[in-house]
């Protein structure tokens, strides 16, 4: 039987790549062609200990930068098998033909924060569509094969799950309004919930967070929803925001604030050791409390103009190019102004480490997943992250086809809807006013009001969806009462032993689980 | 700035075309997607014979030029509506039609899935470890940049849907692969090159300076031509 797999980012090309290679066909069901997709749009890298910068890397240190930067709340084991596979990936990408820059001992890589060697492998600043044009090129010969069939402009548009077992799906083809089901296994591969923050992350419009609503409407797990990854360095531009790769500060690009007039290095002189690459809630954090101070100016400023001029050729061309054609400033010549913005979640569909979600033949993969980055991702994790995982959640999915029992027809469902771009609007507004980098009881408690006076504008069984989604978002956040990576609150500043647990959101209900048990 | 905004609209693949004329207040330096996101999201918006406007349906992704989504024509050019500021528009006037070398779905959505069937047919991948050499490193850096939006397409004069001559938007990507074959492994990818690339190709290059992308269109095509049709591979 095909299994079915929905997104045709990096995870879902991975999924459906690793099934091809194992003889095992798939559905590939995405809302927009591959090179659509966010994956696209990822810059700075992909980790990987490859060892060849002479610092003595060892797989080890990149398990232990990952739990820590995830303040302990990643799953230990999985993070391993992520870790070790990473140089096997990576060098596979270089096989596929990514052009990533290489020196005598092989693959260069870049310092990214939070990590204290040297381990992102990178193109330029186009990482993500290097990787994508390889992968994309990679499954198109399964396709004329026939192994992968692709369903590029195909939504959601229900999720068959019965006693908790995942039956198979339906799909609507966005060009003709056609239902077409799948029976079968489904990975989902959806990406991150950039849906309830219009306008306001670094990422696409495309992924709606429809499919994790739709998870949750159905009673599949979610997981850590609090976690919202607020990138340090971005700039607003039409509809959205703009982000300013890590790279910039791998690079030796470097903050501060104006204060009493002068400028401050504020992370170089608060954290002497990982300076301006410190994590990124951390990073965050510090920006919103200096510019708070009364003595220094509201406004930080990202300084590369002591980037090495070849550095800026070879490496940041294409960073350089986006921020003068948005920004009309050269970074080569001045500093630029940015700020936080939402950038990654770390939560999301529930799984295990071996990507099963806690439906039955249902698996996740991907941004849309929750695994391996605890309570703060680190940068090239990610791509890392969605790639293996990917892999993962298909080797897996592969192992127990054809096991299922198949039902003689699915149900009937409701027809597909769309949310309303001033419903999403709105919804946005309140999250993005209210799950701030720093949160409170008071803050939460209004935004949990302001969505409760939407329910009755809602129209449609997707807009329902969406703000039930919205709402386990900030029941995750009160839920959870401490202070941990990407999640501050300033009720409850420290980091309480106790929670280092996962918040599970299951219908409406929200608890506590130990990590790595069911 | 107050624009006056002529749009093609179209209700579905079946349906008429009809053109719509829309007054709209909007910011010089919003781009035409923020302009159409604005339309979408204003309540009850009239065109100027009082009829309602309703959504326009387009697509988007990134916003920032790099996935292709929003290409289709604007002021009569194909560009992409996130990388077009409102102060490029002459008199207060835009002009937005859908790319007109792909079948209509909606509005201003058109079915590009074309596109992907030329590249399959062309066997576009590596059926082999990629080789790699500085020269092929710059090429497949750029030419792995193509977003397949489609845009060089619609200005291409040989370029016809229907026809066995697939463009800029497939010797592009297949400039990529070409730079990283081995010599004595040329694979199907050359011959098919020459068939449909190659053979109709009338080197106008108007495809080059549209390319929203800014790849350098006119060098990928002469490597890939001096690959596949003359073997000159990067591998020695
Ligand atoms: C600007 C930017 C820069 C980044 N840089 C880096 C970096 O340098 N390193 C790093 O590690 N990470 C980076 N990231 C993060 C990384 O890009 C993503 O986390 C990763 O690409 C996610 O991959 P994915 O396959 O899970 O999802 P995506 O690539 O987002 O793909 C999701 C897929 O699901 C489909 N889809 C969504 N909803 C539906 C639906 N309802 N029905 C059908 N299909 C649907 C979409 O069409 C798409 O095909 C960056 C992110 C951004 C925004
Ligand atoms: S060179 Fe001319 S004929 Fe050839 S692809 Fe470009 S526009 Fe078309
Ligand atoms: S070559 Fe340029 S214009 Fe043509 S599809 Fe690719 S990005 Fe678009
Ligand atoms: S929306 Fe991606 S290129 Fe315009």
């Amino acid at each position: 039987m095909r299994i079915n797999i929905i997104g045709a980012g990096l995870a879902g090309l991975s999924a459906a790549i690793t099934l091809a290679e194992n003889g095992v066909k798939s559905n590939l069901i995405s809302s927009m062609q591959s090179e659509r997709a966010q994956s696209v749009m990822a810059e700075g890298g992909i980790n990987a200990c490859l060892n060849t910068m002479g610092e003595d890397d060892a797989v080890e240190n990149h398990i232990e930068d990952t739990i820590r930067g995830g303040v302990n709340l990643a799953d230990k084991s999985a993070v391993q098998g992520l870790c070790e596979n990473a140089p096997e990936i990576v060098k596979n990408f270089y096989n596929l033909g990514v052009p990533f820059q290489t020196n005598e001992n092989g693959i260069v890589q870049r310092n990214f924060g939070g990590q204290k060697k040297k381990r992102t492998a990178f193109v330029k600043s186009s990482t993500g569509k290097m990787l994508m044009t390889a992968l994309i090129d990679a499954a198109r010969r399964y396709e004329a094969e026939g192994i992968i069939k692709r369903y590029p402009h195909h939504v959601l548009q229900a999720l068959h799950i019965q006693d908790n077992k995942c039956q198979g799906v339906t799909v609507t083809d966005t060009h003709t309004g056609d239902s077409i089901s799948f029976f079968g296994s489904v990975i989902l591969a959806s990406g991150g919930m950039n849906g309830l923050f219009d306008g306001l992350t670094t990422g696409t419009t495309q992924n709606t967070a429809d499919v994790t609503a739709m998870c949750l409407e159905n009673g599949v797990e979610l997981a850590n929803l609090e976690f919202i990854q607020y990138h340090p360095t971005t700039i607003a531009i039409p509809g959205k925001r703009l982000l300013i790769s890590e790279a910039a500060r791998g690079e030796g690009g470097r903050l501060f604030v104006n204060r009493n007039g002068k400028p401050w290095y504020f992370m170089e002189e608060k954290y002497p050791e990982l300076k301006n690459l410190m994590p990124r809630d951390v990073v965050s954090a510090e920006i919103v409390e200096v510019t708070s101070m009364p003595e220094c100016e509201n406004q930080v400023y990202l300084d590369m103009t002591g980037i090495d001029k070849k550095v800026w050729k070879t490496r940041l061309s294409d960073l350089r190019e986006q921020v003068i054609h948005y920004l009309a400033l050269d970074p080569m010549k001045k500093p630029i102004p940015v700020s936080p913005g939402i950038h990654y979640f770390m939560g999301g569909v529930w799984v295990d480490s071996e990507h099963h979600t806690s439906a039955e033949n249902l698996y996740a993969a991907g941004e849309c997943a929750c695994q391996y980055h605890g309570a703060n991702r680190l940068g090239g994790n990610s791509l890392l992250g969605a790639v293996y995982g990917g892999k993962i959640a298909a080797l897996t999915a592969m192992k127990e086809n054809g096991k299922q029992e198949v039902p003689a027809e699915l149900k009937r469902v409701q027809s597909y809807s769309e949310v309303t771009p001033l419903f999403r609007n709105s919804v946005s507004q309140i999250l993005g006013n209210h799950l701030k980098i720093l949160r409170n009881e008071d803050d939460l408690n209004k935004a949990l009001d302001e969505l409760d006076l939407m329910q009755n504008k809602a129209a449609n069984p997707a807009e329902i969806r969406l703000l039930g989604l919205a709402k386990a978002t900030v029941n995750c956040a009160l839920f959870r009462k401490e202070s941990r990576g990407a999640h501050r609150r300033t009720d409850y500043p420290e980091t309480n032993p106790d929670c280092q647990k996962q918040t599970i959101v299951k219908n409406t209900k929200v608890f506590f689980r130990e990590i790595n048990q069911l | 700035m107050k624009l006056t905004i002529d749009i093609l609209r179209q209700k579905d693949s079946a349906s008429v075309p009809y053109k719509q004329i829309i007054e709209f207040e909007a910011l010089p330096e919003d781009t035409v997607a923020t302009l159409l996101n604005k339309i979408n999201a204003s309540d009850d918006l009239r065109d100027i014979n009082g009829n309602p406007v309703g959504i326009i349906h387009w697509q988007c992704s990134c916003l920032q030029k790099k996935c292709g989504a929003c290409a289709m024509r604007i002021n009569g050019t194909p560009a992409l509506a996130c990388d077009t500021k409102l102060s490029t528009c002459k008199r207060g006037k835009l002009s937005l039609e859908p790319l007109r070398k792909f079948p209509t779905v909606r509005d201003l959505i058109v079915d590009r899935s074309l596109m992907m069937d030329n590249l399959r047919s062309i066997h576009n991948w590596l059926e082999q470890t990629a080789h790699h050499s500085k020269k092929a490193a710059e090429l497949s850096y750029d030419a792995s940049r193509c977003l397949q939006c489609g845009c060089c397409l619609e200005v291409c004069p040989n370029f016809m849907p229907d026809g066995d001559f697939y463009g800029a938007a497939a010797f592009v990507p297949a400039s990529r692969i070409l730079a990283q074959l081995k010599k004595n492994n040329p694979q199907e990818l050359t011959a098919l090159y020459q068939k449909n690339i190659y053979g109709g190709c009338g080197k106008s290059l108007s495809c080059h300076n549209i390319c929203p992308a800014g790849i350098d269109v006119e060098q990928k095509l002469s490597n890939a031509n001096a690959i596949a049709v003359w073997k000159r591979f990067f591998s020695s």
